[in-house]
């Protein structure tokens, strides 16, 4: 199961080599990582997300939760809450295309940031499966380079907003 | 500027302030403004002879004081020679503080002299780590350092401290006390969780209590033995637990896993409830982890809430410390008795004692329960590794906590000896004894320097088989008599490939002469090689002052046993030789 873990972390030197180091010595992959601060610059949230069955990812949380700078641990994916990542994705795109791409990106929100003769660079906003879905009908066009941030997520205030 | 230390001053002011007994370590470059201070400071210091058994005689002060051990020394080498010493100590849960000097913060990533990144080298291998950027934040680490390590699950903390740190000046005082809003860990266990504990005893018709280290550190031998006699309940430990639970009781199952008692590891087997304390289901102890304690509820006491469920699954999990818990536990549980469970194990200890084969020659086994009988099982025990660790584990019968000093998580060889070292000076009341074997006393013999110096009278008893015999065993068992390179009389003499027998045409001839060894450093060495000389060589070894080397010569075929084969489960030992 995919599991989205928020961390809040003391703004420390070297805490994300502590969290990096946490799962490398202890086995546990590691999808993505996303880290910044957060209203307070005392502390820092990691966004990661990580697969593993039950057992797995309880260790997980109790490993992080024992780490000595570790705030809080919530496995947000064990609630209702919503998740954004960003991706900015450069397409083959020759002007006779253009119209094409941008019905894709109507579709799916994308905004276009950047343009060229041979290419259009669209940044786009989602959940990750979102995102996924649409490099995946970006790629009959020929996608260039694509870079991304990996999920952060929140809790929903309301369990009712489902 | 008025009232204000350099961070030099500060880290002695927060050695007093923490009234820490003893400090070991070792001078250098990048510490040497702390070394200044220490020059006129009112703090008792030791000099090693080599870090590593600084740390390791931090770590055995703080085994057998159960106060935190301290371990000064430099930057680079000197940092990365106590890695052994905190890795050691990380396993076995063990509050040491070390304190390491680094270059100084203008120098740090420039690949400077003597320069390590001990923090990020002992990230993995420390409760936690610092690197003090400014000398403001000193106080409040160093508070934070002895806080961590002894809190919770006890553990190492390292301390680094550049040079400039070190030098430049801070008024900031060195707090009283202090709050790490990340970091609180649970003392009380829930009730809730700790009705339903009675409850399952209340149900028990096998109970067995299975004790780590965990129990040693919260200091809950009292609660072990009454809840142990309340309700009737057999008591095996691990090797961190020895001495928690009177090993002459007619409870104790003594040691259970891999070396254990064949009666404990049936019991574990045949349990329908399994009280785990303060341990941590290594492997060692459960063998084949699908097939251990198949018939048994597990209940799970323990302040670390990652041992819970990381090995076997556990039906009711108690966060907390294991003093306060067992406590809680003893006001509510029923008493119980258990007559049919407890004559079967009378019956399997009966069946299946430890025994040895006397065979003309010594044997280590008898060394131990001589030594045993001789101190009235009062003296402090510390162990290498190999062999002599488990014969000792299993043929010395602990009475007390604190008194069996021994890298267990680790397997460190050349802990015990400064261990000892450390152990003695925590305890200068006790008679401290070291039981070696040639190979792991050879890791730290250095230290022989040390204790003359000090005069720390610690006896070393060397079981001397010319071998790194538990690998020698494991060879000889497992791997077709294939003896690659445990012989430690190999030399460039020796055929190609030796099969270890007696007739085997190698040199006799093996270095050091320990008893010469010892005489070298003006210690005492005795030696002997017959039975009958085993009980008064060790008399004179303890009735002589000073630190003492005894060797004894014993027969490299001799054996540990019982044994779990790695992987097997615990009703399948090997019981002896065939």
């Amino acid at each position: 199961m995919r599991h989205i873990i928020n961390v809040e972390v003391e703004n420390n030197a070297g805490v994300l080599a502590r969290i990096a180091g946490l799962f490398s010595a202890r086995g546990f992959n590691i999808e993505s990582l996303s880290v910044a601060d957060t209203e307070s610059k005392e502390i820092s949230r990691m966004t990661l997300v990580v697969r593993g069955d039950d057992a797995i990812i309880e260790q997980v949380n109790k490993q992080l939760n024992k780490l000595i700078d570790v705030i809080r641990v919530v496995d947000v994916t064990k609630n209702y809450y919503v998740e954004r990542e960003l991706a900015l994705v450069r397409v083959n795109c020759p002007p006779n295309k253009r119209g094409e791409v941008q019905q894709i990106n109507e579709i799916f929100g994308a905004k276009v940031v950047d343009i060229s003769p041979k290419s259009m660079t669209m940044e786009m906003v989602g959940s990750e499966a979102k995102v996924e879905a649409f490099l995946e009908t970006m790629r009959p066009f020929g996608i260039k380079e694509a870079a991304r941030t990996g999920p952060i997520a929140m809790l929903r205030e309301s369990k009712k907003i489902g | 500027m008025k009232n204000a230390m350099t961070g030099a001053e500060m880290i002695i002011h927060a050695l007093q302030q923490e009234k820490v007994g003893a400090v070991f370590g070792y001078p250098g470059g990048s510490i040497i403004d702390v070394f200044d201070k220490l020059y006129s400071a009112d703090v008792p210091f030791f000099l090693t002879r080599h870090e590593q058994a600084a740390c390791h005689a931090a770590d055995g002060y703080a085994r057998a004081s159960g106060k935190p051990g301290v371990v000064i020394t430099t930057s680079g080498p000197g940092a990365t020679n106590i890695v052994t010493g905190l890795a050691t100590a990380y396993m076995d849960s063990i509050p040491v503080i070390a304190i390491t000097g680094q270059v100084p913060t203008h120098l740090i990533g420039n690949d400077a002299f003597q320069e390590a990144d001990i923090v990020g080298i002992t990230r993995s291998i420390t409760k936690h780590n610092f690197l003090v950027q400014s000398v403001d934040e000193l106080p409040r680490i160093l508070k934070a350092a002895f806080y961590i390590a002894t809190s919770g699950r006890p553990g190492p903390v390292l301390v680094d401290v550049p040079k400039n740190v070190q030098q430049a000046r801070t008024t900031v005082p060195y707090p009283e006390s202090i709050e790490i809003r990340s970091y609180k860990p649970t003392v009380q266990g829930h009730p809730q969780q700790i009705k339903k504990v009675a409850e399952e005893i209340k149900r028990a018709s096998r109970p067995v209590l299975y004790v780590g280290g965990g129990a040693v550190s919260s200091g809950a031998a009292e609660e072990i033995r009454e809840l142990a006699e309340k309700c009737d309940i057999p008591v095996t430990t691990t090797l961190m637990g020895l001495g928690i639970f009177p090993e002459t009781d007619e409870r104790s199952l003594k040691m259970l896993g891999m070396h254990g008692t064949v009666y404990a590891n049936y019991a574990v087997q045949e349990c329908d409830l399994l009280i785990a304390v303060g341990a941590r289901f290594d492997d060692r102890v459960t063998g084949k982890v699908e097939k251990f304690a198949p018939k048994a509820e597990i209940v799970h006491i323990d302040i670390d809430p990652t041992t819970i469920r990381k090995n076997v699954q556990v039906k009711l999990p108690v966060v907390g410390d294991v003093k306060a818990v067992l406590a809680e536990l003893l006001r509510i549980v029923e008493p119980k008795k258990h007559r049919e469970w407890m004559e079967q194990i009378k019956e399997w200890k009966k069946n299946y004692p430890l025994y040895y084969r006397e065979n003309g020659k010594i044997q280590p086994q008898m060394v131990v329960q001589t030594v045993a009988e001789m101190v009235k099982h009062e003296a402090i025990i510390a162990t290498e590794v190999g062999q002599h660790q488990m014969w000792t584990a299993q043929f010395y019968d602990f009475v007390e906590p604190r008194t069996f000093l021994s890298s267990g998580g680790l397997g460190t060889m050349g802990y015990g000896f400064p261990a000892a070292i450390g152990a003695q000076i925590a305890r200068p009341d006790k008679l401290v004894i070291d039981m070696a074997g040639d190979g792991s006393i050879q890791m730290n013999i250095q230290e022989l320097a040390t204790a003359v110096l000090y005069n720390i009278p610690v006896k070393v008893i060397i079981f001397n088989n010319q071998s790194l015999g538990m690998v020698r065993q494991w060879q000889g068992m497992f791997y077709n008599r294939r003896f690659s390179n445990t012989c430690l009389r190999k030399s460039k003499f020796c055929p190609k490939v030796c099969t270890g027998l007696e007739n085997a045409p190698c040199p006799d001839f093996y270095v050091p002469d320990f008893v010469k060894l010892a005489e070298a450093y003006s210690a005492h060495g005795f030696y002997a090689e017959k039975p009958e000389d085993v009980r008064p060589t060790l008399e004179k070894a303890f009735s002589t002052p000073g630190p003492v080397f005894v060797e004894f010569k014993i027969d490299k075929e001799e054996n540990v046993y019982p044994m779990v084969p790695a992987g097997a489960p615990l009703n399948e030992m090997i019981r002896g030789m065939a």
